[in-house]
């Protein structure tokens, strides 16, 4: 019984860290039936900020340290939430309607963010911030001409050309400065401690519980929570539920449909930040951190049936649960248990481990969805495809 | 722009006319073909080096792998993110095949690192050449086609399938990665020491045939496509990927022709991985890795997806500059690739022989002066009638 219970607690442990991560991914996915491929790099920048945190507060000293990852968390969220608001007004609103040319371009946003992570330093934050001045100053002054429609496609080039050329420029003429050429983060993965409180664990069931896995659990609800209610009492909630369901008609209502677009992304991407905070308590952060999560929260939004929280809560549980019965090989002891057949014990040993679990969990879903192809609550009604 | 002024030249034409300027294209085409093939086939070997041989053999088995691809995205709108498993699954094949060339009795050595006295079972069809290179074909294609089944059956498509190709492909993966008793697992398998009717598969000479054969199943595999695409078959394809439910309300059941094209496509793929691991002398389960697969597309989309020459011109550009980049920026590479994703998405939304074909050749030959620049179709701007109206106008003023 107690293995059980242990099985369980795991599973629902790493569920909600599958919840948190999806939870963005599920809102956006939802609104704009846009799937990011960026939200495990999202969720990696969050980790980061949460790293940048707490070395600003190792200095100050052992109470106030403690305390750093409740001012990491806002900090992950906004950082993420600024992020994905550049993304959204600079490539993803361009490309509404083109679901499949979203996902080639979150892609290139991923791998973009991946390796920004790995050589940003000061040499590099300088000559960004260099080409976006020279660049959208630049387009802010000739917007002014009466011609602007006309010259609009080489005036871009031009700018794009110049400013591009004098950020190089500035690039390679102070890239001898060491001080400035020194990356921040570099490739290599960063640890971060968790504070005291998160260390150790407590043995309430009769089995080892880590307080962080327990904080994560509690993080999950409250943004379940924070999300749910957002979404269902506030105004602009109501907002994004009305575009959700019928964005046309909601536009001819006077819904500016595209600030809710920016806003529900924007949204979406500080969860992952969020998420990120928390992922970053389990383990070492690196570049390739998002890569982990990215396929598994996919499926559990998959699962889950388009914008409804409770068919993600239960396909991210659902999933966890399974991963971890079959992958800890807890299936296949309560099977010898209960004097399984043979067969079923040989199979059940077969994918007794993490990678050959999440071939068992995938087949179970290719199955589950031969029953519900369009997950656990599909969407009803005219506008619903399928 | 082209095709209205193609459209507007028919009329003019009759039947015989047409079809003899079909013949004639057809014939440039053929010619086309054929000089290209000599001139990779037969020339390129002797010049350059062959180290540099077997990177172009390489880029060419790729490019056979973007045919499949643009099959299954550009004419029926299927995105696959995928086709490692079946590029692995047929590299894998042949990669085994290679493998049991060892005395009667004997088993791989790698075998030995986890205990295992006997081949498993799987092993055994390999033993033989022609059962290889028929599974190889074959194997991929029932893979492709039973995943298409399973998912097409339900009427998912769009974002849902592609995430689910996504997903199939970490399994496989993961039971690659993790089952070493079986095929070695990580470290995967080494073909380059192996050898293929008694010859040593690294060796100039046999690399060289290699890389004959894949130029000659390049140009199969085009014309394969090719015939695949522009008749009634093909028509039907374009018509899924435009207006699926239309399809449907017509009297035909799309289900079929996506599992069919997507298991032709699987087994493209298969060939390709093939030929793409003899010339690498390697295979391991990193072939599989998310990232490749996507960057298939990639390649598809800047050569231009729905062109089946865009497929293969595209493979060919993108890993060039990458050996370049990577070879002189490391750094930079990423960055790159990054940003060819987001500007063949948002500018270039054809690729480049879309462009070519839609409005760069016009646009090249108004700068030169041979055509007037024409802002609107043809042949409104053309039309005599209207001319004489705008010298009025322009009088007038």
């Amino acid at each position: 019984m107690s293995t059980l219970v242990e099985g369980l607690f795991n599973g629902f442990s790493i569920g909600s860290v599958l919840l948190i991560a999806a939870l963005g991914l599920a809102i956006v996915f939802g609104l704009m039936g846009v799937i990011n491929l960026a939200h495990g790099e999202l969720m990696m920048l969050g980790a980061y900020a949460t790293f940048v945190v707490q070395n600003i507060f190792k200095p100050l000293g052992e109470p106030w340290f403690s305390l750093y990852i409740i001012v990491a968390i806002p900090v992950a969220f906004i950082v993420s939430a600024t992020v994905g608001l550049i993304l959204e007004r600079g490539a993803i609103r361009f490309l509404y309607g083109r679901p499949l040319e979203t996902l080639l371009a979150t892609w290139g946003i991923s791998l973009i963010l991946r390796q920004f992570v790995r050589s940003v330093d000061w040499l590099l934050f300088i000559s960004i911030g260099v080409f976006c001045l020279l660049f959208f100053g630049g387009m802010k002054l000739v917007k002014r001409r009466n011609d602007w429609l006309r010259i609009k496609n080489k005036v871009i080039a031009l700018l794009l050309f110049l400013s591009g050329g004098i950020a190089i420029a500035f690039n390679s003429l102070l890239s001898s400065n060491s001080t400035l050429t020194k990356p921040w983060f570099s490739a290599r993965n960063v640890d971060v401690t968790a504070p005291s409180w998160l260390r150790g664990g407590t043995d309430a069931l009769g089995f080892q519980i880590p307080y962080a896995r327990l904080f994560i659990i509690v993080l999950t609800i409250i943004c379940l929570i924070g999300v749910y209610w957002f979404l269902q009492r506030s105004t602009w909630g109501l907002k994004i539920r009305a575009v959700t369901q019928n964005r046309t008609m909601s536009s001819c209502l006077g819904i500016p449909t595209d600030k809710v677009d920016a806003l529900t992304f924007a949204l979406g991407t500080g969860m992952a930040g969020v998420a990120g905070c928390a992922v970053s308590l389990l383990g070492s952060v690196g570049p390739n951190t998002g890569q982990n999560y990215i396929v598994d929260t996919f499926m559990v939004v998959v699962v889950g049936g388009v914008g409804n929280l409770l068919g993600t809560v239960l396909a991210a549980m659902g999933i966890g649960v399974l991963n971890y019965l079959i992958g800890s090989g807890t299936l296949a002891l309560m099977l010898t248990n209960i004097n399984a057949p043979q067969g079923a014990l040989d199979l059940a040993f077969f994918f007794a481990n993490s990678s050959m679990a999440k071939v068992m969990v995938f087949a179970l879903i290719i199955v589950f969805l031969q029953i519900k192809p369009a997950g656990l609550f599909p969407q009803k009604g005219r506008t619903a495809e399928l | 722009m082209a095709r209205k002024d193609e459209g507007s030249r028919m009329k003019d034409e009759t039947g015989i006319q047409l079809k003899r300027k079909k013949n004639k294209n057809r014939l440039i085409e053929v010619g086309a073909i054929i000089a290209l093939v000599i001139v990779m086939a037969v020339l390129l070997p002797s010049v350059i080096p062959a180290f540099r041989l077997r990177l172009i053999g390489r880029f060419l088995s790729l490019a056979i792998v973007a045919l499949g691809i643009d099959l299954i995205w550009g004419y029926t709108g299927l995105l696959s993110l995928g086709h490692g498993i079946f590029f692995a699954l047929g590299g894998y094949a042949l990669a085994m095949h290679l493998k049991l060339q060892i005395p009667e009795g004997q088993i791989p050595d790698f075998f030995t690192l986890y205990g295992v006295k006997e081949l498993p079972w799987v092993w055994l069809p390999f033993h033989s050449f022609p059962i290889t290179i028929l599974a190889l074909i074959i194997v991929p294609g029932i893979v492709a086609g039973l995943i298409g089944y399973l998912v097409f059956r339900n009427r998912i498509k769009g974002v849902y399938f592609s995430i689910l190709t996504q997903a199939a492909l970490l399994v496989f993966y993961n039971f690659f990665n993790g089952q070493q008793k079986i095929i070695n697992g990580t470290n995967g398998l080494k073909t380059d020491t192996e050898k293929i009717f008694d010859l040593v598969v690294s060796s100039p000479n046999v690399q060289r045939t290699f890389y004959i054969i894949t130029v000659i199943l390049l140009v199969l595999i085009y014309l394969l496509c090719r015939w695949l695409t522009t008749g009634r078959f093909g028509r039907l394809l374009m018509a899924i990927r435009d207006d699926e439910t239309r399809v449907r309300f017509s009297g035909y059941d799309p289900t079929g022709y996506k599992v069919l094209v997507f298991a032709i496509s699987g087994t493209i793929a298969g060939i390709a991985g093939a030929l793409y691991t003899v010339q690498t002398g390697i295979i391991t389960p990193s072939i599989m890795q998310v990232a490749f697969s996507i960057e298939m597309v990639i390649w598809v989309a800047v050569g231009g997806r729905g062109t089946l020459i865009g497929a293969i011109i595209g493979t060919m550009l993108v890993r060039l500059a990458q050996t370049f980049l990577s070879e002189s920026f490391p750094e930079i590479w990423l960055f790159f690739q990054g940003a060819l994703f987001l500007i063949v998405v948002t500018v270039l939304p054809d690729g480049i022989v879309g462009w070519w074909t839609g409005y760069g050749w016009d646009k090249l030959r108004s700068l030169l002066g041979l055509k007037r620049s024409v802002v609107t179709y043809p042949s409104l701007a053309e039309d005599p009638e209207v001319q004489r109206e705008i010298g009025e106008i322009s009088e007038n003023k």
